[in-house]
């Protein structure tokens, strides 16, 4: 059984003139500690999908349709009072900001101790000793005088620590990380990361790692999905997405870096920009930044099919990977 | 030491000698009183966010600043584009002094320097439309111009930018981030500079875009001559667009290297860590430098070297005493007693 299975998840907006569709029907499994990262540009339903899985939600957004399992319980449209106690519990979210999480007029002692009491039955006491551990777990120096500081007191990547710690006191299955490290500096990215992977192989937890880096995936995951407004365009094992991506918004992702054009030549751009949820595209999303559209993209809509072991939803990817022979062959 | 000046054939365009910025913490006179040992003392605390720098631009090259948050690169930027004022040292533009000149007496150079921010919301005015926006400085550079050419050059500007000119009535908030930072490197290019200051202008944008951005100005730098500072901290950008970098660390300069040099043979600890920690694309056998200890705060700065207390190889000489700039055989500068000493800890 895996630990997490979404079944056609669509998530909508409410809004005053119409309703409009921010995730569409979004399909996909995680296992038991397996590391999953979810990559594309702003406004492609990253956090959406991170908030949907939390029961997350706020108005004017709600789940249309679909399903969402988890350890195999139903989890959508669970009422937030069940939800609490998986929330916490047995999943756990990492903002890109530390200070969504931490409450800046409590110490971090008591936010944690607070945590811990909310859904086990452990005496002060106790509870600080969790936390010392939990927190020496993520290298924090000196944790027994941590517990009596302010966030505010503590520097941006000794804070993104503390969440770390505080969304691994209660033992999780399952950690959703959206953009953790997209605020801090490389080198302490690179330490949170290092962490976190460390945390989650040595207690088999699972991962889904929210992101817009490509190099962030390929060193944290092993399976990555690619969305592209509200709908997950590629699917697959991060090493052949990253190596041998086969929808072509993935392969322009790819090319536009720097690191896949010579110093000081032209990029390899995708024009055009990603579209507003009021405003998608009718057929594929992609279409009019599409270098290989045709008519049929313009007018329907690309089921997700298998294609050299990765799950994509293009039209075209049969005549695409055609033509890239045909050129290699030339 | 070697005579470096028969080597440079490029011109400098832009100097900064022995520059320091530093941030009044206190600033009343009373703040600055201080009740220590049974006695009053005066005591200024302050920010020191730029500390002895001293480096050239050449005409036509894309110098870029990278380091971590806080490290002094937009207080450089906001240095060499006249908003602030170094607190000792010079900026020479040119080969005129400009640090102690006023904007009035910088006219032309206002002219010919541009500066380019992270948020194109810095550099564009919510209220007016893009037209009126981009004829602005048409305008007050060229006031000669009818107002047919002023529109003429305006929509030729649109265009070399890729926004179509047909959506010049349109207020910012219309255009996308991308759209907007094109037309904020649009405005900047209006008036033909031949130095453009870029301060982060590409951080706050998606992949696909940046790719749309980062071409444009690569774009205006061979067809204009123009020359960049460019500040960021992506550093695969840097390796993009960058012929030499300047590798900053709490205000002071650790490395200043021609660009391949600094990718192929990084000397400094600091740029070791730095480079390292980039996460690849297509490596996954990370070989990350941990980077220990703690950053110290640029309100007290460490006597000796900045980078001391994060440092594998730091010795009691690191502690004690700042380390220069030393110009190593292949031309890089480097600001490190353990690799001038030659005992750079082998780990690392
Ligand atoms: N409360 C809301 N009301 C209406 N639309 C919303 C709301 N929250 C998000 N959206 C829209 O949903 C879409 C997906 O948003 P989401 O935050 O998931 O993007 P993302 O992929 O996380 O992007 P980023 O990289 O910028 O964080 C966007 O078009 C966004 O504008
Ligand atoms: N007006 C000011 N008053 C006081 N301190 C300041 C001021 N401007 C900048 N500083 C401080 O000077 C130091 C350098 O800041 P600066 O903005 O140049 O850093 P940066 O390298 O551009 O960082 P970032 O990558 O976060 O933009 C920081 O410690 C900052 O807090
Ligand atoms: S379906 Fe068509 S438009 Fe969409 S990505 Fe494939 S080829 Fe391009
Ligand atoms: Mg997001
Ligand atoms: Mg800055």
């Amino acid at each position: 059984m895996s630990l997490l299975s979404v079944r056609d998840l669509t998530v909508k907006f409410a809004m005053r003139d119409q309703t409009v569709t921010a995730l569409d029907q979004i399909s996909f499994d995680l296992g038991k500690g397996e590391r999953l990262g979810i990559v594309g540009e702003s406004g492609a339903g990253k956090s959406i999908t991170g908030f949907s899985l939390m029961n997350l939600l706020s108005r004017p957004g709600f789940i249309d349709s679909g399903s969402i399992q988890f350890e195999g319980e139903e989890i959508a449209g669970l009422p937030d009072r069940k939800m609490r106690s998986i929330r916490g519990n047995r999943m756990a979210m990492i903002f890109q900001d530390p200070m969504v999480t931490l409450n800046p007029v409590l110490t971090i002692g008591q936010q944690m101790v607070e945590t811990l009491q909310a859904h086990r039955r452990l005496s002060r006491a106790d509870a600080e000793q969790i936390a010392i551990m939990k927190l020496r777990e993520v290298y924090i120096p000196s944790p027994e005088e941590r517990l009596a500081q302010y966030p505010h007191e503590l520097s941006g990547g000794m804070r993104q620590r503390i969440i770390i710690a505080m969304a691994l006191l209660l033992e999780p299955q399952l950690i959703i990380a959206d953009e953790p490290t997209t605020a801090l500096d490389v080198t302490i990215q690179a330490d949170i990361m290092e962490l976190l992977l460390e945390l989650c192989t040595s207690n088999m937890v699972g991962l889904i790692l929210i992101t817009h880096d490509l190099g962030v995936v390929s060193q944290m995951t092993e399976r990555t999905l690619v969305m592209y407004a509200g709908r997950i365009i590629e699917a697959g094992k991060t090493r052949e997405i990253i190596n041998d991506p086969q929808h072509p918004y993935t392969q322009g992702l790819i090319n536009a870096l720097p690191q896949q054009t010579l110093p000081g030549h032209r990029l390899k751009q995708i024009p055009g920009n990603m579209p507003g949820l009021a405003a998608i595209p009718t057929g594929c999303a992609f279409n009019p930044r599409c270098p290989y559209a045709v008519d049929h993209c313009r007018s329907t809509r690309p089921e997700t099919v298998s294609y050299a072991s990765v799950e994509v939803a293009c039209h075209e990817v049969n005549r695409l990977h055609n033509t890239v022979l045909e050129d290699e062959s030339a | 030491m070697k005579d470096l000046t028969a080597e440079v054939e490029t011109q400098t365009i832009l100097e900064l000698r022995n520059v320091e910025k530093r941030f009044d913490l206190d600033k009343g006179f009373l703040e600055t009183l201080k009740f220590k040992g049974g006695r009053f003392t005066r005591e200024q605390r302050s920010v020191h966010a730029v500390n002895n720098v001293s480096l050239e631009v050449k005409r036509g090259e894309a110098l870029c600043v990278v380091g971590e948050s806080g490290c002094g690169k937009s207080t450089v930027a906001r240095l060499v584009a006249g908003l602030l004022e170094p607190s000792a040292g010079e900026i020479h533009y040119d080969g005129q002094r400009i640090d102690n000149k006023s904007r009035g007496q910088l006219l032309d150079l206002r002219k010919k320097m541009q500066m380019i921010f992270q948020n194109p919301y810095a550099s564009l005015n919510p209220r007016m439309t893009i037209q009126q926006a981009l004829e602005e400085p048409v305008r007050y550079h060229n006031p000669g111009l009818s107002r047919g050419e002023v529109r003429a050059k305006v929509a030729e500007v649109m265009k070399s930018v890729g926004v179509d000119p047909s959506w010049s009535s349109r207020y910012p908030h219309e255009f996308s981030g991308g759209q907007r930072q094109r037309i904020a490197i649009a405005r900047a290019l209006t008036v033909d500079p031949e130095f453009i200051i870029a301060d982060e202008p590409i951080s706050a944008l998606d992949v696909s875009i940046q790719a749309q951005v980062l071409n444009l100005m690569l774009e205006a730098k061979e067809e204009r001559g123009l020359t960049y500072l460019f500040i960021t901290h992506d550093l695969s950008v840097v390796e993009h667009f960058g012929t030499r970098v300047v590798v900053l660390y709490l205000g002071s300069v650790c490395e200043l290297a021609d660009t391949r040099t600094l990718f192929s043979n990084p000397k400094h600890p600091y740029t070791k860590a730095l480079l390292s920690a980039v996460p690849q694309l297509k490596d996954d056998k990370p070989n990350h430098i941990r980077l220990k200890g703690e950053i110290p705060t640029p309100i007290n700065l460490p006597p000796g070297c900045p980078f001391e207390s994060r440092c594998a190889s730091a010795n009691a000489r690191c502690r004690e005493e700042k380390p220069r700039p030393i110009v190593q055989p292949d031309g890089a500068m480097v600001a490190c007693h353990a690799v001038e000493e030659g005992r750079l800890s082998p780990e690392i």
